[in-house]
């Protein structure tokens, strides 16, 4: 066990070097070696957190949420609107700072996410528990569902954020590049909140049961323990933080309806990739496709090959499942 | 002498299958039982279907006088059962401490019981904080009994406990059962007719999914046409 660990590690490092170096072999320069670094990690934590939820609600409930990525795009319209002129619920005269305002709009995507995230395991998910392949098909009618309400409610128009506000407007200076602070304060939120998780799953008695659940689920039913109440709990969470990651994710990439489809699929790429229901393995995947997506990018440019960004997801996951099957840290299921 | 639990011709089906065809077992309060019977006979489908793991389709299941039918296993669990399956079922990649944690009714049960869980399995004190997967076959059996320890449960399910254990692991195993039992009842399942004997007071046979008798175990041990004739063994 511990040497199959040592070898994931070794694999997920060779992996990471590799895209360094073909980064700065690309980059030319330090400046744009730095640019394509806090891509790749500002893409990463974005991709964490839809990944996250996606893993662990796999993991526990060995159900693949199809509608995770709309949950995201939940997310991003929702702080869109509220932080806008003229939306469906207009704050700009409410709250006036619009520092406050983006708080209170990333406030309102985390409980809109939890909440619909709380009716789709409550009302539809749980009578499913035994049908896999419904559940299936039922998470991805709920996208299709989601995208047409959104589409209804919004219309298809993609909307940038125009919004001017503190962190999103701020840059810094280094090796002659000017950088986002925006991006850094994103991978900060995203390394705080693996970190926090991390911690959660570790050390308190939620964490140690949805570490055990994710092992035998009958077992710790058979223990006394509401896996059902758990259930809920972990599909809202992760819900919640997929409307998170929307939310934040708004002031860079704006609202629009390619976004759960965009998401959810890198998303799956990170899970399979970093092995289903190992929170590490989709912690050090995020960072990997989110790496990988940032060093195609730059090789992309001045090439006819515009789709290599969004391939390389899913050719880094075939590169890995071909050497290793079951992911980086997945144990065979 | 009243009974803790009453099993009533239970009928239960996995998918398709018809795996009890009417199952009865009556568990007296304090002692042990052992279910008995060939591979494949049923044995485990029965405590699964008390703990409702596999819910019996017909028939009843009666704990100190409250119906079990219907229930969920955490309510079952939670009524005083406490189960130790087949092969343990330890979380491997919990840490001793945490695997007997997890089985807390109440905070700080496992602070309570754990000079007698320590007593009862020296071992598991110095492993406490190894991971359940590092554990030895007969380290992560105690380890699954002792974690039905953990709440005041007043009755054991355990479903054998001697299964791939070396003799000297098995005889303290046998200890461990034998006074634990003193303040719980338990139902056994044992293939080993040696330490089904040793352990027991009661038996039910199982046999193709029927309960076919029962009785006091010495009785058994001196029968060894029947025991023949329904476990295939010789008692000597």
């Amino acid at each position: 066990m511990m040497i199959n660990r040592r070898t994931s590690a070794i694999a997920a490092l060779l992996i990471f070097v590799g895209l360094i170096s073909v980064a700065l072999l690309n980059a030319g320069s330090l400046g744009n070696f730095g640019i394509t670094i806090l891509s790749g990690l500002f893409q990463g934590m974005l991709l964490f957190l839809v990944a996250s939820g996606l893993s662990i609600i796999f993991g526990l409930m060995d159900v693949l949420n199809l509608a995770q990525g709309s949950y995201f795009m939940i997310g991003a319209y929702v702080a869109y609107d509220a932080q806008h002129v003229g939306g469906l619920v207009d704050l700009t005269s409410t709250i006036p700072d619009p520092n406050v305002r983006f708080i209170v709009a990333v406030i309102a995507a985390i409980i809109v996410g939890g909440t619909l995230g709380f009716i789709l395991e409550r009302g539809l998910l749980r009578l499913l528990y035994s049908r896999p392949v419904f559940q299936l098909v039922l998470t991805f009618g709920v996208s299709l569902v989601v995208l047409e309400v959104i589409k209804f409610i919004w219309s298809t128009t993609p909307y940038s954020w125009t919004e001017v506000f503190g962190v999103r407007e701020s840059f810094f200076q280094l090796f002659d590049q000017r950088f986002s602070t925006y991006r850094l304060f994103v991978i900060g939120v995203g390394i705080f909140l693996i970190v926090a998780i991390a911690i959660l799953l570790r050390r308190s008695k939620i964490g140690i049961i949805i570490r055990a659940g994710v092992e035998d689920g009958e077992m710790v039913q058979a223990l006394g323990i509401n896996v059902r109440a758990v259930f809920t709990l972990v599909f809202t969470f992760g819900c919640a933080v997929a409307a998170f990651g929307g939310a934040i994710a708004a002031p860079f990439l704006g609202a629009s309806t390619s976004l759960g489809s965009a998401f959810l699929l890198q998303g799956i790429a990170v899970v399979v990739l970093g092995g289903m229901g190992s929170y590490e393995g989709t912690a050090i995947g995020s960072i990997l496709v989110g790496m990988a997506i940032a060093v195609a990018q730059d090789a992309a440019i001045g090439t006819s090959f515009a789709a290599l960004p969004s391939i390389t997801p899913m050719l880094l996951l075939v590169l890995v499942l071909l050497l290793r099957p079951s992911g980086l840290f997945g144990s065979a299921r | 002498m009243s009974n803790i639990l009453e099993v009533c011709d239970i009928h239960t089906f996995i998918g398709q299958f018809h795996i009890l065809e009417g199952v009865s077992v009556s568990v007296p309060t304090n002692g042990i039982t052992v279910l008995l019977g060939r591979n494949g006979a049923g044995k485990t489908t029965t405590l699964r279907s008390i703990m409702g793991l596999t819910p019996p389709a017909r028939g009843t299941v009666t704990f100190d006088g409250v119906m079990l039918n219907g229930k969920s296993p955490h309510a079952i669990a939670r009524m005083g059962i406490g189960f130790v399956p087949e092969h343990r079922a330890i979380f491997k990649g919990l840490s001793v401490r945490e695997n007997l944690q997890l089985a807390e009714h109440r905070g700080g049960d496992f602070a309570r019981k754990s000079d007698f869980i320590f007593d009862l399995f020296p071992d598991l004190k110095r492993l406490i904080e190894l991971p359940g997967g590092n554990l030895s076959g007969g380290q992560q059996q105690m380890l699954a009994v002792a974690r039905a320890l953990v709440p005041d449960n007043r009755l054991l399910l355990i479903d054998e406990p001697s299964e791939g254990l070396a003799p000297v692991i098995i005889e303290q195993m046998i200890a461990a059962i034998q006074r634990l039992a003193t303040g719980s009842s338990v139902l056994l399942v044992e293939q080993n007719f040696r330490v089904a004997a040793k352990l027991a007071q009661q038996y039910v046979i199982i046999d193709e999914g029927r309960s076919a008798i029962n009785g006091d175990i010495s009785a058994l041990v001196q029968d060894k046409a029947l025991v023949q004739q329904y476990l295939g063994i010789g008692t000597s």
